[in-house]
């Protein structure tokens, strides 16, 4: 396990690696001087000399590209173009924001999904499986964005239930951080829970006719027991490898979410850098970015040894 | 708009009501349409930014909502009879937030701070300032290369601020992670995208003014969301609100809406002679821009787009500016006329004409609805529609046709004209050349007296209006939605929130 493990996180190095060449050569191509809009409506080419200068902008592209790879070796990004805050601080500050609003939007995502794929699964062409069918294609089909203004303004418009929007640090207060989650994660959790119920669905009607699940049943044991036990477990393989995949559609969804909840996260911060063609920023965060899906990736290989002991003799 | 008139009522009568009960102090929540960007006054450059600053820093000067020039921490200023000194005395007993005493040292290490640092967004604003003098504990003299009537203007905004020297000089340029000015409120936190908090400054001058323990200005980009959160009580005030929603926010009883038309305009920009695209029919031949200024008709444009709440334009300071030349107001729309002028220009059949235009939504339904209007008088717009940064990278570089685009305007005249008009203006993106307007807008920045430049400006406006290098559109109204408990906020044409006198009463 541990060699396999090994193998994979060498496989990993020159993805990384490509990534950043790949970031940084793509923000060349993008049309539009930067600097123009950074120098202010006047644009004084005064300060749009000084201003290329400061940020290297005048060096041959590979001059930068290693420049910037150096300092982030050392962990320096470097600093916002707009704002001046090191982008480390910046990803610092927003980091632990989208990590709960992905991991709230999981729990909803799970709670919801796989329940509701397991009973259309054993209730399989009856109207409960119908009924979970059209609520999961609904979940699937309705936009982020339209979910999210209409929760806002039936919950904490007409309702007064839930803020409306922003975001409130857990350590600063857990009820109402969990509160100013609630909807934003619901509306990217339900997306998710759509894709894991369709999916956790094929693989239990694929399980639940195996032999050994007839073995179970013929054993006299519990429907309960042969279901969670035996084909569940079994089902849950492929159900991990995508809860792992949904990860990187989880940061995805996050960009839309929290653009209409003004969620100060990973997402918003990588939409307002590109808009800005705020450099610094955007190779940091698709870095890092790449980074986590990388390990989430390997997160998910390390959990299939411990759902599937037969891959541990390999 | 009688709703808005009687929003204005209610907080005039509100403002009355105020010098009965002085309102509770309390936590200002205010909504930005977006960050700020770095907040030094020297490196700065976005709207909301200044918004922040108008709580944060004090400046030399202000402006009245008339345009008038007032004391805020210089109380006098004196020019010389050859214009080119300016007097100042200056406030005593004001410190900044770090305790550093305010004084005329300050003032000079400030305008040096503005003039010489490498990053600074504020050299031409400042350029006709030759050197200054410390002549007293609180008078500097400000040594100027020949008069300036712009001058004072500059230093009611950014130029104008004043930071603490030494904090300036001990950050550098990372002033901006924690501004220390002299402001009614101080810096506390930015958490970026999410918050810029400012906290009562009790040294402030005029803190008896103030009657807010904090302020929190949040930016919240989506206008559905920002009204959202002012009706669900969650913020207390939120900034450009969109024409779109006013009937949304006028319906409800627990919101006021006030408004004040912008010092900016909107309009299209024609390349006259940047480089090789200049030479073509509508660069080369002023009577076609002058067709499509008579195809359009402004007033439907404003209702159709902003449900009439913006004000339709045709010079580059809306009507009620006192800088408008009232003897060319604007015609109605004229489509024979238009007709007649292609004729003439030797384009019977009427033409194309290509425009850039930035991808948002709000240029984007304005330029579909010129477009529109014009094809009836045979002018064939194709709109190009372009990310921001694109589009001025391809304007500057002299890359297009015509390009939709505003400016934000600036108090004095001067901004909203010279960069733009001048040979060697700075902004000047159409390369529009004419020996006679560079008479008349340099005479404009030196005259001495008010009346003196008016004169100059109506005479320039009768050229503009002619070549039309720009054709302008119309002109945006900031647009503020409140709590009815905010009392006494008075609206300015920069678009800047001034809580001095506001008071909350639940």
């Amino acid at each position: 396990m541990l060699a396999f493990l090994l193998r994979r996180i060498l496989i990993a190095i020159p993805t990384v690696v490509i990534i950043s060449v790949m970031v940084f050569g793509l923000q060349q191509l993008l049309p539009g001087d930067p600097l123009l809009v950074l120098a202010g409506e006047e644009r004084d080419p005064e300060v749009l000399e000084a201003l290329r200068e400061k940020y290297r902008l005048n060096d041959p592209i590979p001059m930068q590209y290693l420049a910037w790879v150096g300092n982030a070796l050392q962990g320096d990004l470097g600093v916002s173009l707009r704002t001046n805050q090191p982008v480390t601080e910046l990803m610092a500050q927003k980091l632990p924001v989208t990590i709960q609003l992905a991991l709230m939007s999981m729990v909803f995502a799970l709670v919801i999904g796989i329940p509701a794929g397991i009973l259309s699964a054993v209730k399989k062409g009856t109207a409960t499986d119908y009924v979970a069918n059209v609520v999961a294609l609904s979940g699937l089909s309705i936009p982020n964005f339209w979910l999210g203004i209409m929760l806002i303004l039936l919950v904490s418009v007409k309702w007064q239930l839930l803020p409306a929007s922003g975001y409130v640090p857990p350590s600063e207060d857990l009820w109402q951080s969990i509160r100013t989650m609630l909807m934003p994660s619901f509306v990217l959790g339900t997306a998710l829970a759509a894709t894991l119920m369709r999916h956790t669905r094929s693989s239990m009607i694929g399980v639940l006719s195996a032999d050994y699940v007839r073995t179970a049943r013929a054993k006299g044991l519990a429907e309960r027991v042969v279901i969670l036990k035996h084909a569940l477990r079994n089902a849950l393989t492929p159900i991990v490898t995508l809860t792992a995949l949904l990860f990187g559609e989880l940061v995805a969804g996050a960009v839309l979410t929290e653009q209409i909840f003004t969620i100060p996260g990973f997402g918003k911060l990588v939409v307002d850098a590109v808009f800005n063609r705020d450099y610094a920023v955007v190779q940091g965060i698709v870095l890092v970015t790449a980074l986590g899906f990388i390990l989430m990736n390997l997160f998910a290989d390390a959990m299939y040894f411990v759902l599937n002991p037969r891959l541990r003799g390999t | 708009m009688s709703q808005m008139r009687k929003a204005m009522i209610v907080t005039l009568l509100g403002a009355t009501a105020l010098t009965a009960s002085p309102g509770v102090a309390k936590d200002l929540r205010i909504a930005l349409q977006s960050d700020a960007d770095v907040l030094d006054p020297d490196q700065s450059r976005t709207f909301v930014g200044r918004i922040v600053y108008a709580s944060l820093c004090d400046k030399l000067v202000d402006i009245t909502p008339d345009l008038e020039i007032i004391p805020q921490l210089a109380t006098s200023w004196n020019t010389s009879q050859d214009g080119t000194a300016i007097t100042m005395q200056l406030r005593e007993g004001v410190v900044f937030h770090d305790g550093t005493p305010f004084n005329a040292e300050a003032v000079a290490a400030n305008i040096e701070r503005s003039q010489t640092m490498d990053e600074s967004r504020r050299k031409s604003e400042l350029a006709s300032i030759t050197s200054t003098e410390v002549t007293g504990e609180y008078e500097i003299v400000l040594n100027l290369a020949g008069p300036d009537a712009t001058l004072m203007a500059q230093l009611a905004d950014r130029a104008g601020m004043m930071v603490s020297p030494t904090a300036a000089a001990a950050a550098g340029t990372d002033f901006g992670l924690n501004p220390i000015c002299s402001g009614a409120f101080s810096f506390t936190e930015r958490v970026a995208q999410d918050k810029i908090v400012l906290t009562k400054f009790d040294d402030y001058w005029n803190a008896d003014a103030i009657h807010f323990d904090s302020v929190t200005f949040l930016p919240i980009p989506d206008t559905t969301v920002r009204l959202a959160n002012l009706q669900a009580g969650d913020i207390d005030m939120l900034e450009r609100l969109n024409a779109t929603d006013l009937t949304q926010a006028n319906d409800d009883p627990d919101i006021v809406v006030d408004s004040a038309v912008s010092l900016g305009y909107q309009a299209i920009t024609f390349n006259i002679d940047n480089g090789p695209r200049g030479d073509n029919p509508w660069g080369n031949d002023k009577r076609l821009r002058q067709a499509l200024s008579y195809a359009v008709d402004r007033d439907a444009l404003n209702q159709v787009v902003f449900e009439g709440a913006f004000a339709p334009g045709n010079q580059p300071f809306p009507s009620t500016s006192p800088w408008y030349n009232q003897s060319l107001p604007l015609e109605p729309r004229d489509i024979e006329k238009a007709k007649a002028l292609l004729a003439e220009a030797g384009f019977p059949e009427g033409l194309e004409l290509e425009i850039q235009v930035p991808n948002s939504t709000e240029p984007l339904a304005v330029m579909q609805v010129v477009q529109a209007m014009a094809a009836e008088a045979g002018i064939d717009i194709k709109l190009t529609s372009k990310e921001f940064a694109t589009l001025l990278a391809d304007q500057s570089a002299g890359d297009y046709t015509a390009s939709q685009i505003g400016w934000s305007g600036r108090v004095d005249p001067d901004g909203n004209n010279h960069p733009f008009v001048t040979t060697n203006g700075g902004i000047n993106d159409s390369k529009y050349s004419d020996p006679k307007m560079d008479e008349l807008m340099d005479a404009a920045r030196v005259a001495g007296s008010t009346e003196e430049r008016k004169a100059l400006y109506d005479e320039a406006m009768t050229i503009l209006l002619d070549d039309l290098n720009r054709v302008f559109l119309y002109h945006v109204n900031w647009i503020w939605a409140y709590s009815d408990s905010m009392k006494g906020f008075t609206p300015y044409p920069d678009g800047m929130i001034r809580l001095e006198n506001v008071t909350w009463e639940e």
